[in-house]
């Protein structure tokens, strides 16, 4: 007797697309457990680890909002190779703001956030126009180019950077406020984007000249958003400054920019949700590897490869649609 | 005085290059006219429409749009003051389901401004949209994602995306290449449907049958100028349509 196996799609999602019957509490269940997940789990997260593994739950949020930051501009059509742009003009913003004029935190990182993001949006409005890798070219070299200009005048500490800033008030201030505003980004943008608004975004990625043939301004879409992705980098840039009460050179890094890329790719592009999964993957797995020396960036990489090729699709993609569906074995004559 | 042109095209020239795409071409089109371009491939058909609705600009000469210089202005300007086209090659988003293909004109400034803001449902309005163009409502094509539409229900999407932007002049580039006659039999009502609601249209075509039972005037383009322009069936007694099409002896 042969068998073989068959998939079937849950009943639930054969009804209509906004349209549920919720009969039981399972389907309910079915229906909030993909929300509820992240949300309980985060929040327990946080509460139970040690102060350490804080620690790297903090970067992991703040790599999944660099990547969420990303996956925005990189379903809107704009490949980005330069988030730490938007991250260190962030935690440059905080640092001096604070530094100089003494500002407490609650000021600057909202302020460097909305500042940020408008500098950074300006600082890209030339290359706007400019597709694929021209694009990414100029915003790689862009970071690159701000160290060298800091390195070379001196300014805001040079290369010794600005130190001593003021601390949050806690460290549960800290995780608690990262992992709301992760949530809230989260969900928030994975929203927009499914709205109408993001249709227009993800319409341009697809073909910019159908949209711009509706009368839409495809520049003035493409700055809103540049706007929202780089006033994430740049909150995440801002509120780590607070952390580490530091803000020096190294914020421009090329990590800020290569793991939020990584992390998009191993969780599946075009989700956020698969961003910040594979963030949730990509950090603690440095972490834990951090034991083998010199043999931990050959390990890690051997990981990407494998993880990219097993499942090119990203892991939020597969896991989502293996949640939809049933499975069992069934005989064949 | 007579009723000024709803578009004029004055002394146009293209060249890419070395290659004189469009030399010197002029016409006007008067409203609720129907124009049909034709030519061999190559004259220059598809660049006289992106020069006309802005993807291209022009080396030389003007356009005028209601007596208003449009020459060189932003194609999403040029739409908003009422020109629409359709692509010759018809690249939907594939991703998405027909109907919400059209939430994006549908989301266009000038749909704002006729509406006063009030869009009401999007979805309801693609669907009807949808159903003017051939898509039966009960047979849930609408609902499939564009990438599995057959090539005459992808034109029809393209036509109502241009129909949904409610324009003055619509410019139509190839709109029945592709497409077996029993298709074209059932577009053809929906374009003679658009003439009795006053809209002014310009068809570029490689059906000259089809399209010479509807079209008012014919202007004929070869290697980039005009080479007759006049009703169908005096354009086709012309030596220079002949030799254009057949090749001279």
């Amino acid at each position: 007797m042969k068998r073989r196996k068959e998939r079937i799609d849950r009943g639930i999602k054969a009804r209509a697309s906004d349209i549920f019957a919720l009969t039981s509490w399972r389907e309910m269940l079915y229906l909030a457990a993909p929300r509820l997940i992240p949300i309980v789990g985060l929040i327990v997260l946080a509460f139970a680890l040690s102060a350490y593994w804080q620690r790297v739950l903090l970067s992991v949020s703040v790599f999944a909002l660099l990547a969420i930051s990303w996956d925005i501009l990189a379903q809107t059509g704009m490949i980005s190779l330069g988030q730490a742009l938007f991250f260190g003009t962030g935690a440059y913003l905080a640092g001096i703001m604070n530094h100089y004029w003494g500002w407490p935190p609650a000021v600057t990182i909202p302020l460097a956030t909305i500042v940020g993001g408008l500098l950074c949006t300006v600082f890209l409005i030339p290359v706007l126009r400019l597709r694929g890798i021209f694009f990414s070219m100029v915003t790689l070299v862009l970071p690159l180019m701000l160290v060298r200009i800091i390195e070379a005048t001196r300014i805001f500490g040079g290369t010794e950077g600005l130190s001593g800033l003021t601390a949050l008030p806690s460290r549960w201030v800290e995780i608690y406020v990262l992992v709301f505003v992760l949530l809230a980004a989260l969900f928030g943008f994975r929203r927009m984007m499914s709205s109408d608004f993001g249709l227009i975004l993800k319409g341009i990625n697809d073909n910019d000249r159908s949209v711009m043939n509706a009368g839409i301004n495809i520049y003035w879409y493409k700055i809103q958003a540049l706007f929202i992705a780089s006033s994430i980098g740049a909150f995440s840039g801002a509120f780590l400054t607070h952390v580490y009460l530091f803000v020096g050179m190294p914020v421009f890094a090329l990590d800020y920019s290569i793991l939020p890329i990584a992390s998009a790719v191993v969780g599946g592009i075009g989700t956020l949700a698969g961003s910040t999964l594979g963030a949730f993957i990509l950090v603690p797995l440095s972490e834990i590897l951090r034991g083998l020396g010199g043999l931990r960036i050959v390990i890690y990489g051997l990981f990407l490869v494998v993880f990219t090729v097993a499942i090119p699709e990203g892991i939020f993609h597969y896991v989502q649609r293996k949640y939809h569906q049933f499975e069992r074995w069934v005989e064949v004559e | 005085m007579a009723a000024s042109p709803l578009l004029r095209v004055s002394n146009l020239y293209k060249n890419f290059g070395g290659v004189q795409a469009i030399q010197d071409l002029s016409f006007e089109l008067t409203e609720g006219e129907l124009l049909g371009m034709i030519g061999p491939n190559g004259s220059g058909k598809t660049t006289a429409v992106n020069l006309i609705t802005g993807f291209v600009k022009p080396t030389e000469g003007d356009i005028f749009y209601r007596g208003k210089n449009i020459t060189g202005r932003a194609p999403y300007k040029i739409v908003r003051l009422g020109v629409a086209r359709t692509f010759q090659m018809v690249k939907p988003f594939y991703q998405l389901p027909a109907y919400k293909n059209m939430i994006i004109p549908l989301y266009s400034p000038r749909v704002k401004q006729m509406t006063g803001g009030k869009y009401g449902d999007r979805d309801a309005v693609a669907l009807d949209l949808l159903e003017e163009v051939g898509f039966e409502r009960d047979a849930h094509v609408a609902y499939k994602t564009a990438s599995v539409l057959p090539q005459g229900y992808l034109k029809r999407l393209e036509l109502a995306k241009a129909i949904a932007l409610n324009p003055d002049l619509i410019i139509l580039d190839e709109l029945f290449s592709g497409l077996s006659l029993a298709e074209v039999a059932s577009i053809v009502p929906i374009i003679e449907k658009l003439r009795q609601q006053g809209k002014s249209i310009i068809m570029i075509e490689h059906r000259l049958k089809e399209l010479f039972r509807i079209a008012d005037r014919i202007i004929v383009l070869n290697y980039g100028e005009k080479i007759a322009d006049g009703k169908a069936a005096e354009v086709m007694q012309s030596e220079a349509v002949k030799n254009a099409y057949l090749g001279s002896e």
